[in-house]
């Protein structure tokens, strides 16, 4: 399994690669979607 | 040892038990950050107050001159997208990626002095040339290697970093009026330390995504999975020369219907706030309008990985397929939403639209690998962007061309748009055909073998 594997890639890996651009991509799309409920108002 | 060589090719093959989900991140670090360019006119009404502060001064910049900086961006993505592929494909994507932080980052710290000093001639070479070459080095330079590492689901790969240029819009937008807020004073508009700022911040997270990415060992499958027996008919295991690629039909065949999709969506895009306020005059105004522009926005990411994803489970010329049927049947009907006056239909016929727009791009580099093969579909993906930058010229000038003429003929402003429909109904429906005429592409047109591709990459 990687993530027992030494010279694999760790789960921890996976988590803190996602996270760096699953964090910011999420922001944004929150932030455009309280724009967007102006749409229903 | 050459201080540049971990960005060599050969040092970023993966080793045994590299998890493959670690390359879409990677993919993922310079796609966020270059569709930064969809969100620069966020940029462009503080730049026409540089000197006046809170209004605009004799000697301040003009919208129209500011314009050109994305239209510079955008031609020269398409253009160095096309010059570069080559080099792309064959140093991989480190290097390239590297290259486009590079460009892209350093476009930013150059258009700041451009702020700082007043010269718009230096933004346009910063911003406009030097990060419109990273543009395009950065949008092709993942694409090869994610369809290598996803041979089983090319589409969902590409789709998920092409998604990334799609949702890199939805971070810059509010992160840049956030920091010209936090740097503007009462004698300071703040755009040059933002330019800084930004272009620190893309250059690091670029560089991430360089240092992470890898490609596969010769070889490699992914585990469990082996090539199906019999190919789909439109699927070749056989690869073609970038450039003997120009000399088949197919490549124009999917570069019209790039470009035909492409311009359907992109003339109604930069038309959808004044669009949707002209066709419900009372019903939406601008706040309503603007939150239009944002679901336009969502759709546009959504539908790049969505329509990807399903090209891998229906094929590539079937997705086409809907994206020109559903889109003719959308836009005929557009008018008739307007007739009713039914914003709720309005909407909800554009964001599929604009869904359809996305998948476009997102579904176009496995369509190319199913046609030419992996080995130089990085580098034909980039000759056939500058479909993207035709389309980025006829869309626009086409919306507003016939809406001017419209209600220069005493069209009233709500009805004004309805022409522009049916006529983009119709270049659906060339599209459609252009796709019909795809077929496979001859045998002669395929790189012979090892040996072959060595005498062709020696001349």
């Amino acid at each position: 399994m990687a993530s027992h594997n030494p010279s694999g890639t760790r789960t921890l890996h996976l988590i803190l690669a996602w996270g760096f651009v699953g964090i910011p991509l999420v922001w944004g799309v929150l932030q455009t979607l309280r724009n967007a409920v102006k749409l229903f108002h | 040892m050459r201080p540049l060589s971990f960005l060599d090719r050969d040092r970023t093959v993966a080793g045994p038990g590299f998890n493959r989900w670690m390359v879409p991140p990677a993919a993922l670090c310079v796609h966020l950050c270059i569709g930064q360019a969809y969100a620069f006119s966020v940029f462009n009404l503080p730049m026409t107050r540089l000197l006046g502060v809170t209004g605009s001064a004799h000697g301040d910049w003009k919208l129209t001159d500011l314009g050109w900086i994305f239209t510079l961006a955008i031609f020269f993505l398409g253009v160095s997208a096309a010059v570069f592929g080559r080099w792309v494909e064959e140093g991989g994507p480190r290097r390239a990626m590297f290259a486009a932080a590079l460009c892209f980052g350093g476009g930013f710290l150059i258009s700041a002095a451009g702020v700082y000093a007043h010269q718009i001639w230096v933004i346009y070479i910063g911003y406009g040339v030097l990060g419109g070459i990273g543009l395009g080095v950065g949008y092709i330079a993942p694409v090869s290697t994610l369809i290598k590492w996803f041979p089983d689901r090319p589409g969902m790969a590409t789709g998920l970093a092409i998604m990334g240029f799609g949702g890199g819009a939805l971070i810059a937008s509010p992160l840049s009026v956030w920091l010209m807020a936090r740097f503007s004073t009462p004698t300071h508009v703040g755009v040059a330390e933002t330019f800084i700022v930004l272009g620190v911040v893309y250059f690091i997270f670029m560089m991430v995504g360089a240092a992470i990415v890898r490609i596969p060992a010769p070889g490699w499958r992914p585990q469990g999975w082996s090539p199906p027996a019999q190919q789909p008919r439109l699927v070749t295991s056989a690869n073609v020369y970038v450039y003997r690629a120009l000399r088949t039909p197919q490549f124009w065949l999917i570069w019209w219907v790039l470009c035909l999709n492409v311009t359907a969506g992109i003339g109604v895009l930069g038309q959808a706030s004044a669009m949707s306020q002209e066709m419900f005059p009372g019903k939406v105004g601008a706040v309503a309008a603007a939150g239009f522009v944002g679901l336009m926005s969502l759709f546009n990411m959504a539908g790049r990985f969505l329509w990807a994803s399903a090209s891998d489970a229906i094929g590539r010329k079937n997705t086409y397929f809907c994206f020109f049927i559903l889109g003719t049947i959308l836009y005929a009907l557009v008018p008739s939403t307007g007739r009713v006056g039914s914003v709720g239909l309005f909407v909800l016929f554009f964001l599929i639209i604009i869904s359809m727009y996305g998948g476009g791009f997102s579904t176009l580099p496995a369509y190319l690998r199913d046609m030419f093969g992996t080995r130089y579909v990085g580098a034909i993906h980039g000759l056939l962007l500058t479909a993207w930058s035709a389309a980025g010229v006829f869309g626009p000038v086409l919306v507003n061309y016939i809406r001017a003429y419209e209600i220069a003929h005493g069209v009233p402003k709500a009805d004004a748009y309805n022409a522009t429909m049916y006529l983009m109904a119709g270049l659906l429906v060339v599209g459609f055909f252009c796709n019909l005429f795809v077929r496979p592409v001859h045998a002669r047109h395929h790189m012979p073998s090892v040996q072959g591709e060595a005498t062709l990459l020696a001349r």
